[in-house]
């Protein structure tokens, strides 16, 4: 077909494939895709930058709402950062419970993921059973954290809420529960030739191309390397757990689903390592108001991948600068590469397998290289926004700035 | 193909057939809420000293704590914006006399705006 025949469809924002607000604008030859434009930052809410005008605690619970999936993830990320930047220890036990959460939200992140990846392909009976057993996995978080999505455990020096010994027989009998329903998962994702015949051969991404595009998470262990935070910079109590890195050598989407119901076996081995192996204890030491100067990079491995967060801090009680890179915002990169010469009707699930999350991606980067770009300094900058409005007939001098700046 | 399937399938059919519903009629069913839940503050001003931790550390500036009286005879009074509330509780791990509380109570929707601000 000659490239006058060619069809430009765009996904998205708003689209019944898509949950979350993202355009996709498909070339297509035939049925075929020859060309897309990944289209992201529908969702950008100016997080970072709310983060310079509050305090170190109020900032947890803002990037706690980064993300309703790996809320957890995204303040273990912060409040370590912070600690090393104060040079306090956290108690062991609170690094305990930080782990067990962490892992109960990669089990409700990797079964809502199974879930909807299932429904994509048509599988609603899978989705059924994946988001009900999702359903005990959330009712535990609720119990330990209070609510179901935004737990609020963590806190600078530790832990907000202890796990007892009623609650650690609680999540014991999910695991157990759990367990069996996954191995059913595994027989059926490793033995059911439909669902093979259905993701195998969709999304290649081989290693290399995988180290190349800098994916991370379940997307680069689907592709044969074995990059895990958990294992290759060991954070809380990682480093005593024993636990392996699940790879998959499909480089597909049929890999990827292989390797997040593996970690879903992984992950209740660990959690029930750590409730055996817990020590007693405190649950969090004191931190101090002012956090010393300097500047530190967090990782830490949420459900979806490597999670960055970098903070900048100014001996004062807010940060300079806060940065966050979302796993989501790294797989993103691979994507046109992964769509490239597949089939429309395979486009979905594509981009459902790195369970793309869209509020966690987007942050306003501009880069526009070749334009001739100039550095300013803070009263350089003052005064150009000054002059701007100037031009267009403002005094700003005359608007009068309430003493406590008010946020709503 | 797995030859258990069809005989787990018939088994949760038949287990969930005299099954509840998990879900409940609200407002006539009872609810049930997780025992850590943070509902509404309660607020006791026999010990409070005014410090004003719990306005620094609140992420949404929900909370006030004023003093109504002088510096020698306190009269501490605190109010609540509910519909700016995140019901993190901050405010109740910053308290250092402990002056704060979380209950369970978590009706409090209102058709009147001016009813979002309380009195704790």
């Amino acid at each position: 077909m000659s490239e006058y025949n060619r069809v430009v469809i765009p996904i998205g924002p708003q689209h019944p494939s898509l949950k979350e607000p993202g355009c996709f604008t498909v070339t297509l030859d035939g049925e075929k895709i020859v060309d897309v434009v990944v289209g992201i930052g529908y969702n950008h809410r100016g997080l970072e930058k709310a983060c310079e005008s509050r305090n170190y605690i109020q900032i947890i619970y803002l990037l706690e709402r980064i993300c309703g999936i790996c809320s957890h993830t995204h303040t273990t990320a912060f409040c370590q950062g912070v600690e090393e930047l104060a040079g306090i220890s956290i108690p062991r036990r609170a690094a305990y419970i930080r782990v067990i959460v962490a892992e109960i939200e990669r089990l409700h992140s990797h079964l809502l993921w199974l879930g909807v990846a299932a429904h994509e392909i048509g599988f609603d009976t899978m989705f059924m059973y994946a988001w009900r057993d999702r359903e005990a996995v959330l009712d535990i978080l609720a119990a330990v954290g209070g609510n179901r999505v935004n737990y609020g455990i963590n806190t600078i020096g530790g832990v907000r809420r202890d796990i007892d010994d009623s609650l650690r027989q609680d999540i014991l009998k999910m695991t157990d529960a759990l367990q069996e329903q996954v191995k059913y998962y595994q027989e059926l994702a490793l033995t059911e030739t439909t669902l093979a015949a259905r993701l195998a051969g969709i999304g290649k991404l081989s290693g290399e191309d995988a180290l190349k595009y800098g994916a991370v998470g379940p997307v680069i262990r689907a592709s044969g390397i074995d990059f895990d935070i958990r294992a290759v910079d060991p954070y809380a109590v990682y480093a005593e757990i024993p636990f392996k890195v699940i790879t998959d050598t499909h480089a597909d989407v049929f890999g990827r689903t292989v390797v997040r119901i593996l970690e879903l076996l992984e992950s209740i081995e660990i959690i029930r390592f750590c409730i055996k192996n817990m020590p007693d204890g405190d649950i969090v030491t004191k931190a101090p108001r002012r956090i010393p100067a300097g500047e530190v990079i967090s990782r830490t491995e949420a459900p979806r991948g490597e999670d960055i967060h970098y903070i900048r801090s100014n001996g004062t009680e807010r940060p300079d600068r806060v940065r966050v890179r979302a796993p989501s915002e790294a797989n993103w990169h691979a994507m046109r590469h992964m769509l490239l010469g597949q089939y429309l009707a395979d486009a979905p699930i594509t981009i459902a397998a790195i369970d793309p999350c869209f509020s966690c991606t987007d942050r306003a980067i501009v880069i526009n290289s070749g334009r001739e770009t100039e550095l300013m300094d803070w009263p350089r900058l003052r005064q150009y926004s000054i002059d701007w409005y100037k031009k267009r007939g403002i005094d700003v001098a005359s608007i009068k700035i309430p003493e406590r700046r008010m946020y709503f | 193909m797995i030859k258990s399937a069809p005989g787990k399938i018939t088994n949760m059919a038949v287990k969930h057939f005299f099954k509840k519903p998990a879900t409940i009629s609200y407002p006539k069913g009872e609810m049930h809420i997780a025992g850590n839940y943070r509902g509404k503050l309660t607020y006791d001003p026999t010990n409070c000293n005014g410090c004003g931790m719990c306005m620094r550390y609140c992420p949404s500036n929900a909370i006030t704590v004023i003093n109504e009286g002088t510096k020698e005879e306190r009269k501490m009074k605190a109010s609540l914006k509910i519909a700016q509330c995140i019901f993190c509780c901050q405010c109740v791990d910053s308290c250092p006399r402990k002056c704060l509380y979380y209950t369970q109570n978590i009706d409090l929707s209102s058709l009147n705006k001016d009813e979002l601000v309380v009195q704790l």
